[in-house]
């Protein structure tokens, strides 16, 4: 028994990471990665780099006043700091997409990788449930459902990432379909491995990157999509600040021609593109080495 | 070919009563109650069960489906909770609102994108070929909000050369509503035109390397003639089906461009609705958004099914 295992080829073997990756990096996605560093910094110092407190009223300041040397980018609605709000903000939005994408890359990673390696009919039914839920448009269907829950936050991170996860299914359950048909595979279910392992130990290491560069897309949606509930008044309610309750919150003034609701919103959409940058990238990657690696098939 | 167009079509009437079905079942199995929503603090078991038993929710889910469908199918949408009028009277005004802003805003859209992505096409590899995949880049990540914002500030503010808000009334005719839906049409063109620039430029360039266009080329024809002559009726169908997924992303992209502009529509009568609890205008709402957006998009596979002559014989 011993002897036929040595023999079976074990998932492809593990690469270290490859640091060309940063190095070959192209400006775009270099700033791109910027963004999103300096939006991490924002959400885990908050406390630290914002220059005032999250709650503190400047009464002598007034509402909506332009910005200044003290107030960088001018006070909002109440009076208080419009800097220090946004690197607030960062906190509850980042950190709600970012609990709802992984929640929706758990279950869709899950449910899609159980899709390609059992097949028949436990793939047909996880499937036509996807397609069923995604022939309605996905804001369409999360406000009804907010209709009947509410908005609190963790109904808002389970609806998105529901939502989101029959995106990650189809990808998933797309890609595992071709390693799940490879030898290594094959070999892994004649030794009496279970599902579980199969999935952890051969089709997760050989689909990590597609993943990853999806993980940043999903990110970017659930990020997205968040910010416009929210910007509704559907999503995150006061008095915690977020960027899209910070448009809304500003959004009245701008007929004044006061640019307070272009700061939030510029904030979001700064990231996204950063995101998308460095998404582009990893992208533009993959397709090079596989095209590298059926070339080297042909010859 | 008959056959497929009605395959097509069965599997599109089937789509759109499963999704009858999830949005009625959503407000059913979902842990939340109408009648705790609209009663709120003054909830008491006893209000509760008289509330439940006027809204007739005591009755067993499968014949308050049944009978909302067929209502819904007769165009008796129900009763709103919170303004207690039917929602039919108030549906009509709003939905034509909505239809109306999708449509200014394809009417610019469409054209516009096939234009500049076969002029990309042409012009490939020129700057102003990567122009449109950095503009491209931006309009996937950039919030609708975002755009409609800062066309108010730079247009209806600083320029002051539309209004800032788009309110409209039932008293006003196409003439006067048309000033105020060229922000919110633009917006929602910002929005859209790039991915169907980028697809009609990726369509036609599919098709560059045939031999029947190096024989166009070898026999002299101008550049912009192979384009529109010989490249596009071939790549007519994928265009076609990005068009057309695009107006249904319109659709639904609406709620939010309406928000923004407070444009009377259905997108923002749904969103006050929801804000409201008002179950019933939601699901009619959520319905006929649903349906307009099942419909557009087995519009786009009945269609490229007939522009493709290869799609009309399936092996």
């Amino acid at each position: 028994m011993t002897m036929i295992d040595d023999k079976v080829p074990d998932a492809l073997p593990k690469k270290s990471f490859d640091w060309r990756f940063f190095a070959e990096m192209p400006l775009a996605s270099r700033i791109g990665l910027g963004i999103i560093l300096i939006n991490a910094f924002a959400v885990i110092f908050a406390p630290w780099i914002a220059p005032y407190s999250e709650t503190q009223m400047f009464r002598d300041l007034g509402n909506w006043a332009p910005p200044s040397a003290e107030h960088w980018l001018g006070s909002d609605q109440i009076g208080r700091d419009m800097l220090t709000r946004i690197i607030y903000g960062a906190r509850t939005t980042i950190l709600i997409a970012l609990c709802a994408t992984l929640l929706s890359f758990s279950m869709g990673i899950l449910l899609g990788f159980t899709a390609a390696v059992l097949g028949g009919i436990v793939d047909n039914v996880l499937s036509r449930i996807v397609d069923a839920l995604m022939a309605i448009p996905t804001l369409i269907l999360a406000l009804v459902v907010i209709s009947v829950l509410g908005t609190q936050i963790y109904i808002l991170v389970l609806v998105i990432a529901v939502l989101d996860s029959t995106r990650v299914f189809r990808l998933s359950r797309a890609i595992a379909m071709d390693v799940a048909v490879m030898e290594f595979v094959e070999a892994a279910r004649l030794r009496g491995e279970g599902l579980v392992w199969i999935m952890r130990r051969e089709i997760l290491p050989n689909t990590i990157m597609p993943l990853i560069a999806e993980f940043g897309l999903r990110f970017s949606f659930a990020f997205l999509f968040i910010a416009a509930l929210s910007f509704l008044g559907l999503g995150v309610q006061p008095p915690y600040a977020d960027w899209g309750g910070m448009v809304r919150e500003n959004a009245q003034v701008i007929s004044y021609g006061i640019p307070a609701p272009l700061y939030p919103a510029g904030a979001i959409a700064l990231l996204t593109i950063g995101v998308n940058l460095v998404v582009d990238y990893i992208l533009a990657r993959q397709n090079r080495s596989a095209a590298a690696a059926f070339e080297e098939q042909e010859l | 070919m008959l056959n497929l167009l009605l395959r097509r079509l069965a599997l599109g009437v089937m789509t759109l009563w499963v999704v009858s079905v999830i949005i009625f079942a959503d407000t059913e199995i979902l842990p939340g109650d109408v009648a705790t929503a609209i009663l709120g603090q003054t909830a008491t078991p006893e209000n509760t069960e008289a509330i439940r038993n006027q809204l007739g929710l005591n009755r067993p889910p499968y014949e308050r489906y049944v009978d909302w469908l067929g209502d819904f199918l007769q165009g008796d949408l129900g009763m709103s909770l919170t303004s207690r009028r039917p929602i039919s009277d108030q549906i009509g005004f709003r939905l034509e609102n909505t239809l109306l802003l999708a449509g200014v805003a394809a009417a610019i859209a469409v054209p516009l994108a096939i234009v500049l992505g076969l002029i990309a096409a042409i012009k490939q590899g020129t700057l102003f070929d990567r122009g449109i995949s950095i503009t491209t880049l931006l309009s996937i990540s950039v919030p609708e909000f975002f755009i409609g914002y800062v066309l108010i500030f730079v247009v209806a503010v600083q320029l002051r050369w539309l209004p800032s808000m788009s309110s409209v009334n039932v008293r006003m005719d196409l003439w006067d509503k048309l000033p105020l839906l060229i922000l919110p049409a633009l917006t929602l063109t910002l929005v859209t035109v790039a991915h169907m620039m980028r697809m009609t430029r990726a369509a036609v360039l599919s098709v560059m390397n045939s031999p029947y266009i190096e024989m166009a080329e070898l026999k002299g024809i101008r550049n912009w003639r192979i384009v529109v002559q010989h490249a596009l009726p071939n790549v007519l169908s994928p265009i076609i089906n990005v068009v057309i997924l695009n107006l249904a992303y319109l659709v639904v992209g609406v709620v939010v461009v309406e928000v923004v502009f407070t444009y009377d529509g259905l997108g923002k009568y749904m969103v006050d609705a929801v804000s409201k609890r008002d179950v019933p205008v939601v699901q009619a709402c959520g319905l006929i958004f649903a349906m307009v957006y099942v419909g557009l998009n087995m519009t786009a596979d009945i269609l490229s099914i007939l522009a493709n002559p290869r799609l009309r014989h399936p092996k």
